[in-house]
This record gives C-alpha cells, sequence and structure tokens, in this order.
C-alpha cells in the first residue's frame, strides 16, 4: 500500500517561502512524476515527502497515518538518489542487504530477497562487486536493488537517470516503467526532463515557483494545459505562442499551437514567411519558420523529409481544433 | 599538463633537497651521535667529538638512573587515552558540524581553533589549583583529561573536513534505509571516514606524545611521561650533554618510528583532508 497525501504543506528556508501551502494527493500504485524547471521545488517537495526535510507547516499521511513528525527510516520509503549514494565501502550484495539489515531480517532471508533483486536487476554477476568497480548505468541498477529490496510503501526517484548517457538514459527508462508495471509500487519520480514525465507517468505533476501548476495524466496535459506555463513546459519542440491581432481573431489575448499542429500549405494558407534552418530528424523535419508577422520564430514540425531550404518562401495554416487560447494572465480560456 | 624537467635541473632540485632535508633533520643527528659519546667527549668541539671513541655508557647510566620504562608507559597512557577519549567526544560534535550546520557553527569552529592560539600558562594557574583540589596533581587521568581538552580542537576540526568530504547523499541514503542516528554513524559514516580517523589519530598521539608544558607543569613522578624523564636530565648544576642526548633519543624514538611506518596518512593528516 502506498497511499500518500499532502495536506497545506508548506516549506520555509529562513525567510524564503520555497513551497506555498499545497495539497497533493497520490493514489496507491501510481506512477506520479514531479516535473518543473530547476529551482521549482519539485526535489524539496520529495524530500518533504522522505522526511530529509522537515516541513514548516501542514500535514503528511501515508496511508492515512500521519507521518509529519515520523523519521525517514520509519515512512517505510526508498530512494533512488540522483548521485546512486550507494555505500562505497560495501560489496554490491551488502548495499542491496542494508535495508533488510537495518530492519532486523535474518541472513538466510536477506539473502534469498538480495539474489531475487540481483536477478531481476541482471546484476547476479556483480554482487561481490564494490560500487566503484561498476559503471553507471550499474550503479543505478544497484541502487534500485538497494530500494525494491524492503518492499516499500513507495519509491521516491530524485532525478535518477540525469547522470547517464543519453542511450543509458532511455534504456534505464524503459527498464523503471516495467518494474513498476510489474510492482504496482507507487512511485515518485523528479526530474526536470519533460519526455521522461510524458513516458514514463500515470500523473504528472507540474510545478512552477513551488506551486503546482496542474496536475493530470500526460495527455491531459498536452491536450488542455491549464495555463501558458504548462502549455510551453509540455510538448517537444515547445508550443508556438502568438500574441497582437492574429490572437485578437481568436478572442484571446494569445494563441498557442503546437508545431505538429501546423500544416503546410501549397496555396493559400493563415500566415506565410521564409525558412529559416530546417532540422533533418529522418522521421521527422523541424522548420523554424521567420517573418511571419505573427511571431519571431514559428516552428512547425513536418512529418518525414521535406525538401525546404534556407529562405525558402513557405505557407502554414495551424489546425484550428488544435488552438489553444490564453487571457492577459496566461489562463486557459474553455 | 606535465612539466618538462631538464637533467641538470633535476640534480639542482634533489641536491637542494637534501640539503634544506639534513639541515631540519642535522638536531637529531646530532643529538644521536652525542648519545654514544662519554660525557667529557660530548663537550668537545664539534670535529674533536666526531673523533673521539663510540660507547653505551650514557644508555646504561641514563636507565640505572631513571625507570625509562615507567615513563614509557605514562606516555603511552596519556597519548593513547587522551586521543581516545577526545575522538569519542569529537565525532558527534563533528558530525553535528558538518552535516547539521546551524547559523553559528563557523563561528563554533574558529572559536574552538582560537583557544589554541591562547598562551598555555594563562590557564595554568586555573588548572593547577582544580588539580590539586580534586587530589589529580601527579596523576594520569589528569593529564589525559587536560591533554585530550588541549587537542580537541584539532581533532574536531580534522574531523569536520573529513566529513565534509563524505556526501550527505550517502548517509541519507542510510536514512531512508531504515538506519537510525547510531547505525548511521556506525555503519556508514565510521568505515567511509576510517583514513581520516586514522591521521587524526596519529597526529594526536603524536601531539600529545611531544606535548612538555602540562607534562612537566601537572607532574612530578608517578604520572611523568617521556618529556618529564628528558627535563631531568637538564639541571640547574650544569647539562650533561650524552646523557640528554641518550634519554631524548630514547623519548623520540617510539614516536619517530611510529611515524616513519604512517608517512602516508599523516601527511594526508597535516594538510587537513585538503588533498585527496
Amino acid at each position: 500500500m502506498g497511499h500518500i497525501t499532502l495536506e497545506q504543506i508548506t516549506k520555509q528556508f529562513d525567510d524564503t517561502m520555497v513551497i506555498p501551502p499545497l495539497d497533493l494527493t497520490i493514489e496507491d500504485g501510481e506512477f506520479v512524476v514531479f516535473v518543473g524547471p530547476s529551482g521549482c521545488g519539485k526535489s524539496t517537495l520529495l524530500r518533504l515527502i522522505a522526511g530529509l526535510e522537515d516541513v514548516s507547516g501542514g500535514m503528511i499521511r501515508i496511508d492515512g497515518e500521519d507521518v509529519t513528525a515520523v523519521p525517514p527510516a520509519r515512512r517505510g520509503l526508498a530512494m533512488v538518489f540522483q548521485s546512486y549514494a550507494l555505500y562505497p565501502h560495501m560489496s554490491v550484495r551488502r548495499n542491496i542487504a542494508f535495508p533488510l539489515r537495518m530492519a532486523g531480517l535474518d541472513a538466510a532471508e536477506q539473502n534469498r530477497r538480495v539474489e531475487d533483486a540481483a536477478r531481476v536487476l541482471n546484476l547476479t554477476d556483480y554482487l561481490d562487486r564494490r560500487p566503484g568497480q561498476l559503471s553507471g548505468g550499474q550503479r543505478q541498477r544497484v541502487a534500485i536493488g538497494r530500494a525494491i529490496v524492503r518492499e516499500p510503501a513507495a519509491f521516491l526517484f530524485d532525478e535518477p537517470l540525469s547522470n547517464l548517457d543519453a542511450a543509458l538514459r532511455v534504456g534505464m527508462r524503459l527498464e523503471i516503467s516495467e518494474l513498476h508495471k510489474r510492482l504496482k509500487t507507487t512511485s515518485i519520480y523528479v526530474t526536470h526532463d519533460q519526455v521522461e514525465a510524458m513516458t514514463m507517468a500515470d500523473k504528472i505533476v507540474v510545478l512552477q515557483g513551488g506551486r503546482i501548476e496542474q496536475v493530470g495524466s500526460p495527455i491531459e496535459l498536452y491536450r488542455h494545459p491549464r495555463n501558458r506555463f504548462v502549455a510551453g513546459f509540455i510538448g517537444s519542440p515547445r508550443m508556438n505562442f502568438i500574441e497582437g491581432p492574429a490572437a485578437a481573431a481568436h478572442d484571446a489575448h494569445a494563441i498557442g499551437v503546437r508545431p505538429e499542429h501546423v500544416r503546410i500549405s501549397e496555396d493559400g494558407g493563415e500566415w506565410s514567411g521564409t525558412v529559416g534552418v530546417s532540422e533533418h530528424l529522418g522521421s521527422d523535419t523541424f522548420l523554424h519558420v521567420h517573418g511571419t508577422g505573427v511571431a519571431d520564430t514559428l516552428t512547425v514540425r513536418a512529418s518525414g523529409e521535406v525538401a525546404y531550404d534556407h529562405g525558402d518562401p513557405i505557407r502554414l495554416t495551424p489546425r484550428a481544433d488544435r488552438i489553444h487560447r490564453f487571457d492577459a494572465e496566461g489562463e486557459r480560456i474553455q | 599538463m606535465a612539466r618538462a624537467v631538464s637533467t641538470p635541473r633535476k640534480i639542482v632540485n634533489t641536491a637542494a633537497g637534501w640539503a634544506i632535508g639534513l639541515l631540519i633533520f642535522f638536531p637529531i643527528l646530532w643529538i644521536a651521535v652525542l648519545s654514544f659519546k662519554s660525557e667529557g667527549d660530548a663537550i668537545l668541539a664539534p670535529l674533536d667529538v666526531l673523533a673521539s671513541a663510540w660507547t653505551f655508557e650514557s644508555y646504561g647510566l641514563v636507565q640505572s638512573r631513571s625507570d625509562y620504562f615507567g615513563h614509557f608507559w605514562n606516555s603511552v597512557i596519556i597519548s593513547l587515552g587522551s586521543t581516545a577519549l577526545g575522538l569519542l567526544v569529537a565525532v558527534p560534535a563533528a558530525w553535528a558540524m558538518a552535516f547539521v550546520p546551524g547559523r553559528r557553527t563557523k563561528d563554533v569552529l574558529l572559536w574552538m581553533l582560537s583557544t589554541k592560539m591562547l598562551p598555555p600558562v594563562g590557564v595554568l594557574l586555573p588548572i593547577y589549583l582544580i588539580c590539586q583540589q580534586l587530589g589529580l596533581l601527579d596523576t594520569r587521568v589528569a593529564l589525559v583529561a587536560v591533554m585530550m581538552m588541549v587537542n580537541l580542537p584539532i581533532i574536531v576540526w580534522m574531523l569536520y573536513t573529513y566529513f565534509r568530504e563524505i556526501p550527505a547523499d550517502i548517509l541519507e541514503a542510510a536514512r531512508m534505509d531504515g538506519a537510525g542516528l547510531r547505525e548511521e554513524v556506525l555503519f556508514v559514516l565510521l568505515p567511509m571516514a576510517v583514513p581520516g580517523i586514522a591521521s587524526t589519530m596519529l597526529l594526536n598521539i603524536i601531539l600529545a606524545w611531544n606535548e612538555a608544558f602540562w607534562t612537566l607543569n601537572l607532574t612530578a613522578a608517578d604520572a611523568a611521561p617521556l618529556t618529564a624523564f628528558i627535563a631531568s636530565y637538564s639541571s640547574p648544576e650544569g647539562l650533561f650533554y650524552a646523557k640528554l642526548s641518550a634519554a631524548s633519543l630514547m623519548a623520540i624514538a617510539p614516536i619517530l618510528i611510529m611515524g616513519w611506518f604512517s608517512q602516508k596518512q599523516l601527511v594526508r593528516g597535516l594538510t587537513f583532508g585538503a588533498v585527496k
């Protein structure tokens, strides 16, 4: 079980309010991703849940029980750190067994669980090595092994993949997702990478300045961002924002349209401009279009290989059903 | 990038290094030489000293006049005892300052260090009187306690700098894994800090072994360590160079041997954790 509720929790460092009063419910078995730019309070929020930081106000409940004043060791949560935080003086076996040893399990049971975890994580051959003798990906797996052996109420991941190279990151992302599908343990995952958030989450919590901007499923956030911040943060490449008369035509202070929702028109077209840089990914081409008169640069995502050179004229039409409208405060207009 | 050093330059550097090393080591070398001379020969001009006959007579005389091993044990007990006691107090203090620093932690650290700038003689009278009132004059207990307090700032500082090198993440991971404070310190912090603790121990044993001000002032016979043993050969009636030298060499030999075998840890200790 791992049902976590945050009720009006706040965090203050000296005179700075890092987290203004905040409410959040995390259902049992959910994979929740906290995402936001650096300094948005996502790691602090995770550390408050872990108990590594004390809240300045409010209440944290795990499975209905008030744990606000309970030390991290007794909250029944496991954490995977960005730096892996393995014990360098212990073998992989002893690293993974450490939480079991602290829980007072007998040696045979410790061994059985460590072997199980090692098998799941492909670490069986490395059990007698020290962390210093492992690669980054293996170390990360040891850290995950140490988290899963104890069968915690929830896993907390603090940017666990940011120290890995790009290829490994994609692999580990899949492994973590698969592990969650199998174990169905509540997971809270902190990242600044919106791709990780979109691909892994059941529920995304977008944070800015310690406040929750929006909570929802990845597709909900993609389709119905509540404000300009969420609209700009979720989705890659970033959403195009257009202000002025072109927005006024839609009865809005600003409109937003994602690069994949702008069509290239042979003739006619709502906007015309010239192509600047084109980025060819093979599967897609990103065109950066200037001189449309509605925005400095419009990014367009064209499927497949598109032959436009620097300086070519181009005509564009946004998909009418995919235009997001925002008021002067940046809030979504329904 | 490695710098290229020409051969003549290397020769000059090596010669200069040896010259400085010998210059620093010379007094000890000369003590060693004098200790193997008779009392009469030891006061001759340097070259005549070298030419005179070699003898073990001073060592025999020193051993028959005073109880070397008694003093040796006192030194061992005082230096090991004060270091162990110091570590017991300093580990929690350094842990707190390194991992849960408050707003005044830096000030506390500097204040502790400032006590090392106080002339010890400034507090001799009160400490002497306290020891007298408690009936602790000329006891090893008093010296262990005083030596511990005298060196405590250094022990705390050194441990603090070592602990600061240990990533806080790892201690937090231990907390998340269910370790209480005791387990966190015992199973994670201390094993990771072993090299630092070892060099702190070594340095403090040496400092306590060599300390002479407090040992000379607070002891007379029963608790007198090797420093007092050396001092007893410098008397108002005149210096007994050969016996003084023999006594000195016997007093510093144990610590010299220990230092020789633990050079690496000592260098690390003396750089206060600045070099990994």
